[in-house]
């Protein structure tokens, strides 16, 4: 079996499981995000009184921190209330961030568990050899109801890279080409596992990159064996004990492919699709209107260090915005104390709160018809950030800071000793 | 309860329909039902709630209902009445957000080459046939399986952990 099948038979309490079966699961971890009022409404339209278990839920307000408008406020205080009278400590409210930013920061995301968020991109925590997966409001208001949750055990797809990444290249290219080469649709109810040398290069933070953009492949979860890097970063974070399991020797992945990344070029994904993928260089000098750095993909300690690199002791152009928005209070205070937020702001970054900001196309950095922005958030799909109209590209942070600086896209090795 | 048998016109739609096309993430925090239905399609065609009538039928490529995991998405489209959606392939999460809610969702691969806008359908939710009337042309989708049927027979999950729940209580 492979180490998802093991981790899913346990929380299915069977000795196996076999792919397509379908198997129902304790679920470790259950999030539900400020976009969500459905999940309380169809709690009690089930006839749900009490949450299964309280100290298994997380409520994050993220998406609309903070409120920006009377009936967003309304959602927020309605979760409040909710997490108050069911007695779930777990509140993330406004001042928190990012749910899988935030899942990491506090070592809630760990090896061998199930962590299920209304939020697509929960296949995060795969970085951490946690079963993620995003669900709608209904399956997660069935969680809260019984504390488990069916799933079809997946096929499994493995995607082995080997090389090491040359300057200026990112793990937010490796999976942009990726996505460009194998499609949008490649991994619709599959599980995708990545493996290989490169992998050894790699921080947690790229790792979380690399998984959360499997959704954008259309996979249900993500997955990397846990090793010393991985233990490395949870010995710092996590006090509880988990199990990590392993894949037998001769397991039959459904398909394997294998990227050589020794040759890569810092990537962006153009509108309007994800899969949409070229070499930075396609788009030299094509004028940007505002650069956005964040997002659950992109927006960690790491991406606004790679940015102040890129920035420091400059200006950005005169002619673009250059949105911040770290992905959680940690991220936030961390940066602030490396001088990050120092270097960014004076180079004339426009700093929000830690949360999700205009990644959703709410609020806090909308665009208007006919602008451009370039981002290292993780979806190009019209309308995405405000108007449909509006032009999305995606790329790493580095690829997001030098664009700042030139009002243009560049190719960002450049700027990287 | 499902209709065991949908019949409309058929809206098609090209491949990647994402959740921000069928639902922009500015309404999301809409949660009256009929102000939820206002918005359908939105992103993807400004016109589609004027022309859609309760039963029509939306026809599309593959990995319709891509991105988010917001249900909304699926929400909207029960709230216009869809009698069905029959697609290449679907977006994970839509798929199972529809299946939740008691929407028939249907994957027939090449559908989207037998079938125009405007074209009037019959969609056996059961057997998966699918006839186009207009054109005299029959395709086959995928049968569903058991556990989705159940789902769906009981008129969505809501209903269904109902059920369950008052039969441990009693």
């Amino acid at each position: 079996m492979h180490a998802i099948e093991k981790l899913l038979a346990q929380k299915a309490g069977k000795e196996s499981v076999s792919t397509g079966e379908i198997v129902n699961c304790t679920v470790d971890l259950a999030g539900i995000n400020d976009l969500y009022l459905q999940t309380v409404r169809s709690f009690f339209e089930m006839g749900g009184t009490k949450v299964h278990d309280p100290s298994k839920v997380i409520m994050f307000l993220d998406h609309y921190a903070p409120a920006s408008t009377i009936v967003q406020a309304d959602n927020q205080k309605q979760f409040r209330e909710f997490c108050w009278d069911q007695g779930i400590d777990l509140l993330m409210d406004i001042n928190e961030g990012v749910c899988h930013q935030v899942l990491a920061d506090r070592g809630l995301s760990h090896p061998g568990e199930i962590i299920v968020v209304t939020d697509s991109h929960t296949t995060t925590h795969g970085a951490f050899g946690a079963f993620g997966t995003g669900v709608g409001a209904t399956d997660l208001a069935t969680i809260l109801i019984t504390g488990k949750l069916w799933f079809r055990v997946p096929e499994i797809i493995r995607i082995n890279f080997e090389g090491e990444l040359p300057k200026g290249v990112y793990a937010k290219d490796i999976i942009l080409h990726v996505i460009g080469e194998l499609g949008a649709d490649y991994a619709v109810y599959k599980a995708v596992e990545f493996t290989g040398f490169t992998l050894k290069q790699l921080s947690i933070s790229e790792r979380m990159a690399l998984c959360n953009m499997t959704t954008e492949m259309g996979a249900k979860t993500s997955y990397i064996q846990p090793d010393e890097i991985t233990m490395e970063f949870l010995k710092k974070k996590v006090t509880r004990n988990y199990e990590i399991f392993t894949t037998d020797p001769g397991y039959q992945y459904a398909a394997e492919h294998t990227f050589d990344v020794s040759n890569l070029k810092p990537q962006l994904a153009a509108p309007f699709s994800v899969d949409n993928v070229s070499d930075v260089t396609a788009f030299t000098g094509r004028k940007i209107d505002q650069a956005y750095l964040g997002s659950c993909t992109g927006g960690r300690v790491e991406d606004l260090a790679v940015a102040a690199k890129i920035l420091a002791g400059k200006k950005i152009s005169k002619r673009t915005r250059f949105v911040v928005v770290p992905a959680s209070r940690g991220v936030f205070l961390e940066a602030m104390a490396k001088g990050y937020v120092q270097t960014l702001v004076e180079a004339g970054a426009t700093f929000v709160t830690p949360g999700c900001a205009a990644c959703l196309g709410t609020h806090q950095g909308m665009l208007a018809s006919g602008e451009t922005c370039i981002t290292s958030t993780n979806r190009n799909f019209p309308g995405r950030m405000g108007h449909t109209k509006g032009e999305i590209f995606l790329g790493s942070p580095a690829a997001v800071a030098a664009a700042a600086l030139e009002g243009k896209i560049v190719d960002p090795s450049q700027y990287i000793d | 309860m499902m209709e065991k048998v949908a019949r409309g016109k058929a809206f098609v739609f090209a491949e990647n329909i994402d959740t921000d096309q069928i639902y922009p993430g500015r309404f999301v925090e809409l949660t009256d039902i009929e102000d939820v239905a206002k918005h359908a399609m939105e992103g993807a065609d400004p016109n589609f709630v004027k022309e859609f009538k309760k039963g029509d039928i939306i026809v599309a490529a593959t990995n319709f209902g891509c991105g988010s995991s917001r249900e909304h998405a699926a929400i909207t489209l029960k709230a216009v009445g869809v009698g069905a959606i029959v697609a290449e392939s679907f977006g994970r999460i839509f798929y199972r957000n529809a299946i939740n809610i008691g929407v028939p969702v249907l994957v027939c691969p090449g559908i989207g080459k037998l079938i125009k806008s405007g074209d009037i359908l019959t969609v056996d939710i059961e057997s998966g046939k699918i006839c186009n009337e207009t054109t005299g042309v029959v395709a086959q989708a995928q049968p569903m399986s058991e556990y989705v049927m159940n789902i769906l027979a009981s008129g969505g999950i809501k209903p269904m952990i109902k059920k369950q729940l008052q039969s441990v209580n009693k």
